[in-house]
């Protein structure tokens, strides 16, 4: 026997300002294995092909299809409608700009906070010499490295965030955890004094008010409550190390 | 004016090099915090003594008057103690207050954002910011109450105070408050710092065993002064003072005051005989 689940769908368009915001209701015959991106493709396809909504891979690695579903942040593409209630209610991601319905538009949002925490490879070399054998890592700190690195911003953490919520300049659990990431990487020769510069302030990591639902709502379970730990003490070490000293720092 | 205050003034300042105060302020807040939680512990057992009688309640009060060890009762050492808490009272607030919602557009996007996660750690929040607030009030209330009469406090001054003087409500709310809060704080500081490493789900069962126990001793305790202050309603204003101390702690009290030693006068019918 097939069963009936309800999804109301938040229905805006920022380029259609004179409708306003509303919950618009589907019905659905709910399939074997049918995941909720599968789900709104039908709707989309068999009902409304005005639905907006964002996905590229359909199998949690692109990131792109992360939504409110019945509240929280999630991946249609990981959330199987067999776990959901018969009535569900989905919504875009707050925090980001919304393009319409669903969509929303995280790059911009990633891109910018990359820019400001410098969230790349910052070798000593500048020039890479292609032709000699790339200096081996062990395999304990590539894995520790491969461990962050498998986010794939999907924005679920930061639309989490009490403090990003309340604090827009926050950078988020996903910046601290590219810093995180680059800080174990031997490759990168920045030390606690430069990523000190990057998110020793209340928009980095010591705005992180510890309501910890980035750790919690992370489809990819990032170890993000050890990881921001780790960069909290490390940070706070930096500084009080660096007290006595006469330094740069004010 | 020099030079600081106008980069300050034109945020040109934030161009240089980075300032090591958030670092400092996020660690005082976190140092206050332990402490005021831990010496909130400790307090809830001192004053819990009266569950086991007003003799040990009397006898504990004494004792942080320097009257074991100095020979006589100073209340102006509670003063001293009340001073030092409120001092980092006044920081841990001025700390915290740095994470409040502080203006109702940011309230109001917190309090849709708890209401939609149903997130625990996300509403416990919620609740350290209610507790929090209330608390601004009620512990200077009460510190300052510490802080003025160290001396209005024993098995009978404390009672009077809380039954005819009709402050049992307010120690009910601030119960609540101080439990709940420091509680929460407390796990809070542990998932913040990553220490201990025990898992959040172990830290979350310990959190909530340990306010259950001290809202109970904390509304056990408060039962006892209502309990002790209805009956000594007629004799408001009269201090207690106990008839005999136990054996091992006659020692410590200042001499003449209980043991009567004095009763070997027969050390003289011995020199006569």
């Amino acid at each position: 026997m097939s069963r009936q689940v309800i999804f109301n769908i938040l229905r805006y368009n920022p380029q259609l300002p004179n409708v306003t915001p509303h919950l618009q209701r589907y019905l659905l015959e709910a399939a074997d294995g049918m995941t909720l991106f599968i789900a709104l493709n039908e709707i989309r396809e068999h009902q409304d092909a005005t639905l907006q909504f964002d996905f590229v891979c359909r199998a949690g690695i692109c990131g792109s299809c992360a939504m409110l579903i019945n509240g929280r942040p999630r991946l249609a593409c990981r959330t199987l409608v067999a776990d959901l209630p018969d009535e569900n209610t989905l919504a875009p991601l707050p925090f980001f700009e919304l393009i319409g319905d669903l969509s929303v538009n995280t790059g911009k949002w990633m891109r910018g906070m990359s820019e400001r925490l410098s969230v790349w490879l910052h070798a000593q070399e500048m020039e890479v010499d292609t032709r000699r054998i790339e200096e081996r890592m062990d395999a304990e700190t590539a894995e520790a490295v491969y461990e962050l690195d498998r986010c794939v911003e999907c924005g679920c953490c930061v639309a989490a965030c009490g403090t990003a919520r309340m604090r827009p300049d926050f950078v988020g659990a996903v910046g601290l955890g590219k810093i995180a990431r680059f800080r174990a990487d031997p490759r990168d020769m920045r030390e606690d004094a430069d990523f000190y510069e990057l998110i020793g302030d209340d928009t980095g990591v010591f705005g992180c008010m510890s309501l910890l639902a980035c750790h919690d709502v992370c489809p990819k379970t990032l170890p993000l409550q050890t990881q921001i730990a780790f960069l909290r003490r490390k940070m706070a070490a930096q500084t009080i190390k660096s007290a006595g000293k006469k330094t740069s720092l004010r | 004016m020099s030079e600081s205050v106008f980069l300050a003034e034109t945020d040109l300042a934030a161009r240089g090099v980075p300032s090591r105060y958030p670092a400092w302020l996020d660690v005082l807040q976190s140092a206050t915090g332990l402490f005021l939680a831990l010496f909130m512990w400790g307090h809830m057992f001192f004053v819990a003594s009266i569950l086991l009688g007003k003799t040990a309640m009397w006898s504990i009060t004494r004792l942080f008057e320097g009257y074991f060890f100095l020979g006589a009762s100073y209340p102006r050492l509670v003063s001293g103690v009340a001073a030092c808490v409120f001092l980092v009272f006044v920081a841990h607030a001025l700390l915290a207050a740095r994470k409040f919602p502080l203006s109702y557009r940011q309230y109001r996007v917190m309090r849709a954002h708890t209401r939609a996660m149903r997130h625990e750690d996300s509403t416990l929040w919620m609740w350290q910011i209610y507790t929090g607030f209330s608390l601004f009030f009620l512990a200077s209330a009460h510190l300052y109450q510490m802080l003025v009469w160290p001396q209005n406090i024993g098995p009978y001054a404390s009672s009077d105070r809380i039954w005819s003087d009709g402050l049992w409500p307010f120690y009910l709310l601030m119960l609540l408050a101080v439990e709940l809060h420091g509680g929460i704080g407390l796990y809070r500081l542990c998932v913040k710092w990553g220490w201990p490493r025990l898992s959040r789900g172990l830290l979350k069962k310990l959190k909530w065993a340990l306010t259950a126990f001290f809202l109970t001793l904390g509304i056990l305790t408060l039962a006892a002064y209502m309990k002790i202050g209805y009956e000594h309603r007629l004799n408001y204003g009269e201090r207690y003072h106990p008839d005999t101390l136990p054996q091992w702690l006659l020692p410590f009290a200042p001499s003449g005051e209980f043991s009567d030693p004095p009763a070997l006068p027969p050390a003289a019918e011995g020199k006569e005989a």
